[in-house]
């Protein structure tokens, strides 16, 4: 499953990332996965689901889920903000597609990246578990983790985490 | 240029699919000994059709194939064969030959190839039985496969054809001479003219053709031509052509002793010696009702197609509307650009026209999706046709409101829990011939299949004037089988009701067409799956009704919208029994676990919404101060505790299962007035997570 993440070193391809912010750290998801970027409004929430499920959303007449990031990575948790945004992200979910809200602090940046630039991501422990991640980039600003939405968004998965619960 | 031929593969197997079930329909439709044109020909141009496509497409097996079956139409619908049970019956299994060909190809699979061959031959054998085959019944079985011997064996050295013009051939225009100059073209030509038709020279009409002719064309030829030459002539004539062998003796064919040709043949020689080799492979001529193994209802369980035919009136309309609509919308636009309150009445009448479009627009778009029952209706008078065959009974298949419309949906659905029904009324229902005769009724049953609208529902009901329930035996049996206390007392609807219980099946003996464990229940479950109930009547000795209401469409309900602290929740009003306020003490509370309240002598659970589904902010948690909504699913009440109720409307139901996945306790999910999300209760559901 991990080397699968890992970019092959003779990867020329250049992809476009877009790059969002959670609790001051720099994250990024692959331009063409993310469908629109919209500001956040309430939500309905669905009963006896994990709590980092804040709910459904009408989008465009289509109920899609919305996620917090910060609360799926165990972040601190804000108060949402005007400039919270709400990413709506299609996503594979085994072979199933899917749409998906998920809540970031601010967008940043499109930036355009060399897959073979990309490092493996280390073990950050608990909190960020590494399967999600597609590995990490490093700026010049800093670091930016690139998260493998296809598997972070993984519904199976999270029914599997609310079960333990 | 080449064109992608593939892009229109969908549409003509869909088309096929579609000639496929009106062939079928047709021939069942077709009685034996009297041919109805019109039906015959609706056939035939459905096989044209399939032919022509098939070919255009380099489908050849499919082509070939129904081209042999268009030929034996062809021949009935010309009233030169005349339509028997067999012959339908083996058209019957040619079809559904054809539909495994067609669907294999659909899947990109092969063909069965010996299926096909067996079926091929079953008609070619039929084919070469003379139009007015009446022949000694031994004779008629053994003469075509000499022939189809004969073709594999020997070479066609010629060909017999046996022309009789009708009178008023010569007044069409058609001139005998010029179309035996033309068969002369093709190979050495014998004409004999037969007299004998010729009436008396004082009554002979001289524009009228009393002659009729036997033609021997020698020669290596194809029949094509051939028939060409009497192509325009088809209809006002009665016209054989027959190959000629090498074997066969020319001499036999004489004028006049056309008839005894092919008895005459099947005691020749050589003929005799091939009939011998043919005799070897009997099971080919097996009767076409035992080659037809597959029931019916396996094909359409796969054919779940996913594009939908429109009327284009229904089109027109939805076209209309929009127009409407946009006028509307640009005529609210200019009130807007420079609005002032003396405006008012017009803004108000522009909303009150959108407000109409709008609905009107909505009605349309559902209506697309409604299309006529008649699509599962049809499939049974198959069903019908083959089992009554089987039980050796004979039953008469009624539709009724064929043209009922019903959503797309509850169509696809509704097909399997109403094949159970029908085959339940058609082998437990009707009794055998001889039983009916004996208690006085007619000897052939009757089942009807009827559909109609009542209210915002649709009512498809299965009735059989068969021996219908026994009360007391139904009884027994739940006794029996421990679903059942001896002392109970049922009404006559709950007793019949029993027969829905799982597990409960009172035939005598299983067979395999009904009765085998999987029952009633499972019709039930599927039925009130899409939203509907199912009920039903009986008269002993009298037969049965089971009527199944469903709503007109899946994807609209009527709600009413809850309120439970901040949340809005929208209640299925259908499954709504009342709402009340409690007063303290009609309360019950069972070792601080379970509430219950006394409603009309009943104990009706509560199940406190709030707590269920952890909605923080409620208005009160006091039973007394709330509501109550009593509610009931799948024979369950309760009692739902809420703070407030909101409103009725039609909330169109979203998945949403789509984007995330089921939840218990709720069914769907729908968006409300202001845009916002609302999710609809799943009654049963509720209660299971409340029992939890």
């Amino acid at each position: 499953m991990k080397s699968e993440n890992q970019p092959s070193p003779n990867d020329k391809e250049v992809n476009q990332f877009l790059t969002f912010e959670l609790a001051g750290d720099s994250y990024a998801v692959e331009i063409l996965k993310v469908q629109e970027i919209r500001g956040w409004e309430p939500v309905r929430k669905i009963p006896n689901t994990p709590g980092f499920i804040k709910g459904a959303l009408n989008l465009r007449g289509t109920i899609v889920p919305v996620l917090d990031l910060r609360e799926r990575f165990g972040l601190e948790n804000v108060e949402y903000t005007p400039v919270t945004v709400v990413i709506v992200l299609s996503i594979n979910n085994n072979d199933h597609p899917m749409v998906l809200g998920v809540i970031a602090d601010t967008v940043s940046d499109v930036l355009d990246l060399n897959l073979a630039d990309i490092k493996p991501a280390p073990n950050f422990g608990v909190n960020i578990d590494t399967r999600y991640m597609r590995g990490i980039y490093v700026a010049k600003q800093g670091m930016i983790m690139l998260l493998d939405v296809d598997k972070l968004l993984d519904v199976d998965d999270l029914t599997k985490i609310e079960s333990l619960l | 240029m080449s064109i992608d031929m593939a892009q229109f593969h969908q549409v003509f197997f869909e088309e096929s699919f579609e000639g496929l079930d009106i062939m079928e329909s047709g021939l069942l439709n077709l009685s034996p000994g009297e041919p109805d044109s019109e039906a015959i020909n609706s056939i035939f141009r459905a096989a044209h059709s399939i032919k022509g496509g098939s070919g255009t497409f380099g489908f050849t097996e499919i082509s070939d194939f129904t081209h042999v079956m268009e030929t034996l139409m062809d021949e009935m619908r010309d009233g030169r064969r005349q339509i028997t049970q067999a012959a339908v019956n083996l058209l019957l299994g040619s079809v559904d030959c054809l539909r495994e060909m067609l669907f294999a190809v659909k899947e990109g699979q092969a063909i069965d190839a010996e299926r096909v061959a067996e079926h091929k031959h079953a008609l070619d054998l039929e084919q070469q039985k003379s139009g007015s085959s009446q022949q000694d019944k031994s004779l008629s079985a053994h003469e075509p496969l000499s022939n189809q011997a004969h073709q594999s064996d020997s070479k066609v050295i010629g060909w017999h054809i046996a022309f009789s013009p009708h009178t008023d051939l010569l007044k069409t225009g058609n001139d005998p001479v010029r179309m035996f100059r033309e068969l002369s073209v093709l190979g050495e030509l014998e004409v004999t003219a037969d007299f004998r038709g010729v009436p008396d020279f004082y009554q002979l009409d001289p524009e009228e053709c009393h002659l009729s002719w036997n033609l021997v064309l020698k020669g290596d030829i194809d029949r094509a031509p051939i028939d060409e030459a009497f192509a325009w002539v088809e209809d006002d004539c009665d016209l054989a052509i027959q190959p000629l062998y090498q074997a066969d003796d020319l001499s036999l064919l004489v004028p006049g002793a056309e008839n005894q040709v092919s008895a005459n043949r099947a005691q020749h020689p050589a003929a005799e010696h091939v009939v011998q080799a043919g005799v070897s492979k009997p099971a080919e001529i097996s009767t076409p009702v035992v080659i037809k193994e597959k029931a019916p209802g396996d094909e359409a369980k796969n054919k779940g197609s996913t594009s939908i035919r429109v009327d284009t009136s229904k089109i027109d309309t939805l076209i209309n509307m929009v127009g409407e609509l946009v006028i509307t919308q640009s005529m609210l636009s200019l009130i807007g650009e420079h609005f002032d309150m003396s405006k008012q009445d017009q803004l108000k009448n522009g909303l009150a026209q959108l407000e109409r479009h709008t609905r009107e627009l909505q009605e349309s778009v559902m209506n697309i999706r409604m299309m006529p029952i008649n699509s599962v209706f049809s499939r049974f008078s198959r069903l019908v046709h083959d089992l009554s065959n089987k039980l050796g009974k004979k039953i008469d298949l009624k539709l009724i409101g064929e043209h009922t419309e019903v959503d797309k949906t509850v169509v696809e659905l509704i097909s399997d829990p109403l094949v159970h029904l029908v085959r339940n009324s058609l082998d437990h229902g009707i009794e055998m011939p001889d039983e009916r005769v004996a208690v006085g009724k007619p000897e052939t049953g009757t089942v009807t299949l009827e559909a109609y609208h009542r209210g915002g529902n649709i009512v498809i009901e299965v009735s059989d004037d068969g021996k219908g329930l026994d009360k007391d035996r139904l009884r027994a049996k739940a006794i029996e089988k421990g679903l059942l206390d001896e002392d109970a007392i049922l009404t006559d609807k709950q007793t019949f009701e029993l027969i829905f219980m799982p597990g409960f099946s009172t035939a005598e003996q299983l067979t395999d067409i009904s009765g085998r464990g999987v029952g009633m229940d499972v019709v039930r479950r599927n039925i009130q799956a899409l939203g509907g109930n199912i009920e039903i009547i009986s008269e002993l000795g009298k037969g049965s009704t089971i009527s199944i209401h469903l709503p007109l469409t899946l994807a609209i309900l009527d709600g009413q919208s809850i309120a439970v602290g901040d949340e809005t929740y929208i209640v299925p009003l259908g499954s709504i029994i009342e709402s009340l306020h409690i007063k303290e003490e009609r309360i019950n509370r069972v070792a601080d676990k379970g509430e219950t309240f006394l409603l009309r002598s009943e104990y009706l659970p509560i199940i406190r919404m709030h707590e269920i589904f952890k909605v923080p902010n409620v208005k009160t948690t006091k039973l007394s101060e709330g509501l109550l909504v009593v509610v009931e699913g799948q024979g369950v009440r309760c009692g739902l505790f809420v703070d407030d109720l909101l409103g009725q409307q039609q909330v169109v139901i979203k998945s949403l299962e789509a984007n995330y996945r089921r939840i218990e306790g709720v069914s769907g999910a729908t968006i409300l007035g202001d845009g916002s999300v609302a999710l609809i209760l799943d009654i049963p559901g509720l209660v299971r997570l409340a029992n939890q």
